[in-house]
């Protein structure tokens, strides 16, 4: 054990500080006043002894309450016995630990005692002596002499990493260009699609939407679909269908055909992270992701105007068909959602191009 | 036929006849419609007496003809059931502006709120204050309610949160707390948009869904919280903040009260 560190020495200051030694001892109320001690002890009892009382009354509490009894706060409907159990168990738990504590700091020996600083490091016998066991190991397994069995034990360790490696390869299937194109590259959306209203089911026409008006709309063909197949999908198609004032929004050139007077169709994948957005502001147009707040401007093709998406939302070109429902006129022209290592981003739209 | 031809030459013969012609008119017509005709004068006057409110209130800020201006969208074509809501609720007439109006009491009477809206419903058609039975969720299926559970959560739980406990909008807004508004607030809310809340119209939105969505919002609100406090139903990021404020500070004092060395004698 080493005390160099002690008293601290800095030789260019040239100061030295002095050990401080030990604190002058004070003694605590209990220890003079006999009084105060015999309180200290009765109010430890007295927690310790609520314990048993508490452990009952939980028990008692678990088998009376009712399930569905509860208690109303007023604010807060609560279980009964949740709140029972609640609060005698954790007031056990909490009596113990302050019980154990109020011991220690006022009844237990109070006596102040210093503990001198050392370095970490074993002594350099000790290191000395483990050097020394180490190369008698190496030496005793004989793989100075018969070099091979090392190369061998690791060979064979590194191949029982293969089979593992296989099977997580193989999870999914390999996303080459033709299963990219055939699954996060494609929706269900296709020309003569209609659009329906999400849960009801309702088909869309122009005349049932209101300016200022946002629907939650997924395709029709949706509705064919089962298991995990529908899940898949639905992750991929759902879509908001807002009308906006023709006037008071930037429609491109490129895109004058994809709406009807002022109903506009987007993916409701974030490209940031793929949560689904429909927190759409209707006098700004804004539509607001709430997992990271990027924010899309409708009323400008999707264009981002704040957060950590890097991409415009896609929009879906649609049509009135014969019939007077709104259809889709073909699938996105862009893979929805969040981007991935090879998708190709050189035809995304960009602020600016209208 | 001689007393006849006497009082037609009298000289009060023209004046009774006229009188007469006018009553038997009078009668007449009252007799053919007498209902309309009264209801349009009750109409009127609730028309007059909205329309003095609302010159009063309202107009300094919406116009004197409910037109507008910087400080006020116009009215026109809002429909009483806005009206109803943002009076009803008490976000108007707002005491000044702000980035979101918050609801607050409401100082006028039913009375008074439904002449203002007929008042603005008589300036252009819009959506009208709904009847009870388009919005009470009375009687609904445990199917239907689940419904409503979907559909909160496809069009509405964006903004205000999975249960209906509200949640934060950009610039200072917010989207209020459901668990305290009123089936008939919630309905007009959904086909007026107020603010900045998107329309639902009754044609993609049918009253059966929005009873459907009430339906689920009072069955989910009268539920016990078995987990204990909600904290406002407003997810990880409040229930995370409770936890670093509440959880650990008290930790930290519980701490500071192990370590510290207490009274000593002198």
């Amino acid at each position: 054990m080493s005390h160099d560190n002690l008293p601290v020495q800095d030789p260019e200051l040239g100061h030295v500080v002095a050990n401080p030694g030990v604190e002058e001892h004070i003694e605590r109320f209990t220890d003079v006043d006999k009084g105060a001690g015999n309180r200290a002890y009765t109010a430890i009892l007295m927690m310790l002894g609520a314990v048993p009382v508490l452990a009952i009354a939980f028990v008692v509490i678990y088998f009376a309450v009712p399930r569905d009894a509860y208690v109303d706060f007023g604010w807060l409907k609560a279980s009964a016995m949740n709140v029972g159990l609640g609060t005698t168990a954790g007031l056990a738990v909490v009596l113990i630990g302050v019980a154990v504590i109020q011991w220690a700091r006022v009844l237990m020996g109070d006596e102040e005692m210093v503990e001198i600083r050392h370095k970490a490091a074993s002594s350099s016998e000790d290191r000395a002596a483990v050097a020394e066991q180490f190369a008698a190991g190496v030496e005793q397994s004989g793989i100075k002499r018969r070099g091979l069995l090392l190369g061998a034990l690791g060979g064979a360790l590194g191949f029982s990493a293969i089979p593992a490696v296989v099977l997580f390869a193989d999870m999914g299937p390999h996303p080459t260009k033709k299963v990219r194109a055939e699954t996060i590259e494609r929706t269900i959306w296709a020309a003569e699609v209609r659009l329906l209203n999400d849960v009801n089911w309702l088909p869309l026409r122009p005349e049932m939407l209101e300016v200022g008006q946002l629907v939650n709309a997924q395709p029709e063909t949706l509705r064919d679909l089962h298991g995990t197949e529908y899940m898949i999908e639905k992750a991929k198609s759902p879509i908001v269908v807002v009308r906006m004032d023709p006037e008071s929004i930037r429609i491109p050139e490129s895109r004058r055909d994809w709406q009807v007077s002022g109903i506009l169709a987007y993916s409701k994948i974030c490209t940031h992270v793929g949560c689904p957005i429909s927190l759409w502001e209707r006098q700004t147009h804004h539509l607001l992701c709430p997992c990271h707040q990027s924010t899309f401007d409708l009323g400008d093709s999707g264009a981002v105007v704040f957060g950590p998406a890097a991409r415009s939302l896609p929009q879906l070109p649609i049509k009135v068909n014969e019939d007077g429902f709104l259809v889709a006129q073909s699938d996105f022209t862009l893979p929805v959602g969040p981007s991935f290592f090879e998708r190709d981003s050189r035809n995304d739209f960009v602020k600016g191009d209208n | 036929m001689k007393l006849l031809t006497t009082f037609r030459r009298h000289s009060v013969a023209r004046p009774v006849m006229l009188i007469l012609a006018l009553v038997v008119i009078g009668l007449g017509y009252a007799g053919v419609n007498p209902q309309r005709s009264s209801a349009e004068t009750e109409r009127t006057q609730q028309i007059e007496q909205g329309k003095a409110l609302f010159d009063l209130t309202c107009s300094s800020c919406h116009g004197l003809g409910a037109e507008g201006t910087s400080q006020g969208p116009t009215l026109i074509g809002v429909g009483a059931a806005s009206v109803d809501f943002q009076m009803g609720t008490g976000r108007m007439p707002a005491a000044r502006p702000e980035a979101q109006l918050p609801a607050r009491q409401v100082n006028y009477t039913q009375e008074q709120i439904d002449a203002v809206a007929a008042y603005v419903a008589s300036l252009a058609a819009g959506p009208a204050i709904p009847e009870e039975g388009q919005y009470s969720p009375e009687g609904l299926s445990a199917e239907e309610i689940a419904r409503g559970g979907a559909l909160f959560r496809s069009n509405c739980s964006a903004c205000h949160g999975i249960v209906g406990g509200g949640g934060a909008m950009p610039n200072g807004e917010y989207a209020p707390a459901l668990v305290n508004t009123s089936g008939r607030h919630i309905y007009e809310a959904m086909r007026s948009g107020p603010q900045q809340m998107p329309t639902f119209s009754k044609e993609v939105m049918p009253d059966e869904s929005v009873r459907e969505i009430i339906g689920y919002l009072e069955a989910a609100h009268e539920q016990p919280n078995h987990g204990g406090l909600t904290m406002g139903d407003a997810g990880p990021v409040s229930e995370g903040f409770w936890i670093f404020i509440i959880g650990i500070g008290g930790l930290s004092i519980v701490a500071t009260w192990i370590a510290k060395k207490g009274a000593r004698a002198r």
